[in-house]
């Protein structure tokens, strides 16, 4: 017999309301954007908040904006030399002359050799102030050595001399030797770092990749390379370079070098990363559906970890620079003809020279700025690799 | 303990061997070699050449035969102590780089010293004070460190020292002691100047491992057995003291192997500015002048002191970590 229905039971109800699976927690248009953000876009956003990185990245955005136009905004060419203004000390910018606006000027200067102090003595003449030009045309060059122009972005009065930095012992305008120098010393850093990133990303990847005898090898490769000393290395192998070569293939031979020993750090992180990402199910899941080593590497393991790569090449790039910078400062990197930081550095190198005429000290000033500017980007850009941290 | 050592030492040798093969054949890249050099000198100058002497050095040092029979030869001497003969100096390599190559070794090791006095208690307050006032200040310290390279602070330091106070701070000893035998005063003079070298080439190493500390020291302090400690009601200091230290302290024995390249590239440098009698001087001018085996030996000196202070450093850690004596590996 059945149970006798109980009254109180409640009616069977139905919310006929079309159902709403996210009821619950409605996304905001703000949350929704972050979940359906790329992995490079919540990098931007993770990067844009790191406020010195940002600062830094502008930077140097502006010191290599200024590498391709280097001849329009120094004011004299490189290698111009005035014979009467030998280690002028630096023109001060001026605005106003017996207390009136007249815009940047500078007051000339004459130097003289003092017999009696035997010194060189520069006097200001402060009667005529010489207006800085703007847009004017000045020493010819041949711009990106093929168009011959003379526009410069300013120039001294006619007549006139205009030297921000002084000028050094052949009386070369500093700051315009310095900013055909930046040009240099800047490429370099890329050049080197591409040529160290093809090579740590190739033994990396086949290390970390097929492993065993193969990446053993290759780790031993890279401990030997890792037990000598780097700027010893560097110094012996660019005393080897030829000093017939042409300055261009010296260049080259440079970045060379530089690249060659510094692939080792960027082998070991790519190897390490490779090495954990191999294991995860994606890879494996990719070669049982039969794509070859290359693709599952450029496809599927090289995505995952490409932005720690951008990283830690930016954090070596101003290593590079710095190694120029000291085997040109030390005599065996560039010389002259072609200018580097370290080459205008090497005039710095007597103490006494400096003691007489310290703007020779100012290249000194770029060297730290950019290599601080490209350790804070490269902080921020690892800090911001790992986006989903 | 023994195996790990014997097996640890074996595998230097064939690192040992091919370090020595790379330095002789860069010593060996430049075209021609030191005595072509001298013979075009001095016939440009219009001196006579000794060729019977320039024959002589040929053969008793064989640069005429082929490659593998020089290095054989030179390798040979080096494991018996003779580096060769110095052409600049007319002096066996070993007198020449003798002083110097003690030298970059009381420096090398004074600086790591100075890391490691100033990088403990730093990192300690960065990581127990986390994101006070003084961490950041400290941290932001420790990035200029970081990122001013240590020759052009060199540099600077040498014109201010020289605008200020009108003194040259060049040097590792006073003028009257150089060539001198070692004496007490000596040794005294050396500490005096010592400072200023340690400080230009310590700073960078001296920023990365507070930083190492630091962050170690904070993944330590976030771990269950230090919670516990604290909620058993040990005193913090006590309880920081006697287990997370102790798991963060590796980085210092362990980094000496990346950071003795990195000193010694920065002695190199360093030396040339501040104008030290270590390696960094000799080494510039025996490249410039292909004195192929100063040079050879001193690249040679300079690696082999590296893998030997990997080598401690590995050891010391072994002694120190039974995790990595037993087989396991560094919580790098």
């Amino acid at each position: 017999m059945m149970p006798p229905r109980r009254r109180d039971h409640l009616e069977h109800y139905v919310n006929r309301a079309p159902w709403d699976p996210y009821h619950t927690e409605p996304l905001t248009a703000k949350q929704e954007a972050y979940y359906l953000a790329s992995q490079w876009r919540i990098m931007w956003w993770k990067l844009r908040r790191h406020k010195l990185a940002m600062v830094s990245g502008a930077v140097l955005a502006f010191f290599y904006l200024s590498v391709l136009c280097v001849e329009v905004i120094a004011p004299y060419h490189q290698d111009t030399r005035h014979d009467a203004q030998i280690y002028t000390p630096p023109q001060q910018l001026r605005f106003f002359h017996n207390g009136e606006f007249i815009g940047p000027f500078v007051y000339g200067t004459r130097t003289e050799f003092d017999l009696q102090q035997r010194e060189l003595v520069t006097t200001l003449d402060i009667d005529n102030p010489q207006q800085v030009r703007f847009f004017c045309s000045g020493d010819s060059y041949r711009f990106w050595g093929v168009i011959p122009m003379d526009v410069h972005l300013f120039c001294p009065a006619e007549g006139g001399t205009l030297f921000l930095l002084g000028t050094d012992q052949l009386g070369r305008d500093v700051l315009s030797r310095m900013i055909y120098a930046g040009r240099v010393s800047l490429t370099i850093g890329l050049v080197g770092v591409t040529i160290s990133f093809s090579l740590g990303l190739l033994m990396g990847g086949l290390a970390g990749y097929y492993g065993g005898w193969v990446d053993n090898v290759i780790n031993r490769i890279i401990e030997i390379f890792q037990s000598f000393p780097q700027l010893p290395l560097w110094m012996a192998l660019s005393a080897a370079l030829p000093p017939t070569w042409s300055p261009l293939l010296i260049y080259f031979g440079i970045t060379i070098i530089l690249g060659l020993v510094d692939w080792t750090g960027l082998a070991r992180a790519v190897r390490s990363k490779l090495l954990s990402l191999r294991e995860e199910d994606f890879a494996t899941a990719a070669q049982l559906m039969g794509a070859s080593p290359g693709r599952v590497i450029r496809r599927h393991l090289l995505p995952s970890f490409a932005s720690h790569l951008i990283a830690s090449a930016t954090l070596s790039i101003p290593a590079m620079i710095l190694g120029e910078t000291a085997l040109s400062y030390l005599g065996l990197g560039l010389s002259a003809p072609v200018v580097s930081l370290g080459v205008l550095l090497n005039d710095a190198q007597d103490i006494n020279v400096v003691a007489i005429y310290p703007w020779l000290m100012a290249p000194v000033i770029p060297v730290i700025v950019i290599v601080l500017a490209f350790q804070f980007f490269g902080d921020g850009l690892r800090d911001a690799a790992d986006p989903y941290k | 303990m023994l195996a790990y050592v014997a097996r640890r030492i074996l595998v230097m040798i064939p690192t040992l061997f091919a370090i020595s093969v790379i330095s002789f054949v860069i010593i060996q890249l430049p075209p021609g070699d030191f005595l072509t050099t001298m013979v075009n000198e001095q016939t440009s100058r219009g001196e006579g050449v000794d060729l019977a002497r320039v024959q002589y050095l040929r053969e008793l040092y064989g640069l005429d035969r082929p490659f593998a029979e020089q290095y054989l030869m030179w390798i040979g001497g080096v494991l018996q102590g003779d580096f060769g003969y110095s052409f600049e100096y007319r002096l066996p390599v070993s007198e020449v780089i003798g002083d110097s190559v003690m030298l970059t070794i009381v420096v090398t090791l004074a600086t790591t010293l100075f890391i490691w006095a100033v990088a403990f208690p730093i990192g300690i307050y960065s990581a127990t004070h986390q994101y006070s006032w003084g961490d950041y200040g400290l941290t932001f310290l420790g990035f200029l460190g970081l990122a001013t390279p240590n020759f052009l602070l060199a540099l600077v330091l040498i014109y201010f020292a020289n605008v200020h106070f009108g003194t040259s701070i060049g040097g590792l000893m006073d003028d009257r002691f150089i060539d001198q035998p070692m004496s007490l005063a000596k040794a005294l003079s050396i500490l005096e100047h010592l400072w200023i070298p340690v400080i230009v080439i310590g700073t960078s190493g001296t920023a990365a491992m507070i930083r190492r500390l630091r962050a170690n020291l904070l993944d330590e302090l976030q771990k269950q057995y230090y919670v516990t400690a604290i909620a058993k009601g040990l005193s913090r200091r006590r309880a920081l003291i006697k287990y997370p230290l102790r798991a963060a302290l590796n980085p210092f024995i362990a980094d000496i192997g990346s950071l003795l390249p990195e000193l010694l590239s920065g002695a190199t440098i360093v030396a040339v500015v501040l104008s030290l009698p270590t390696t960094g001087p000799i080494l510039v001018h025996a490249l410039e002048s292909q004195d192929m085996y100063l040079a050879g030996s001193f690249v040679l000196l300079l690696a082999v002191m590296t893998v030997i202070g990997v080598l401690v450093s590995d050891l010391l850690l072994a002694v120190l970590d039974p995790r990595i004596r037993l087989g396991g590996r560094a919580g790098r």
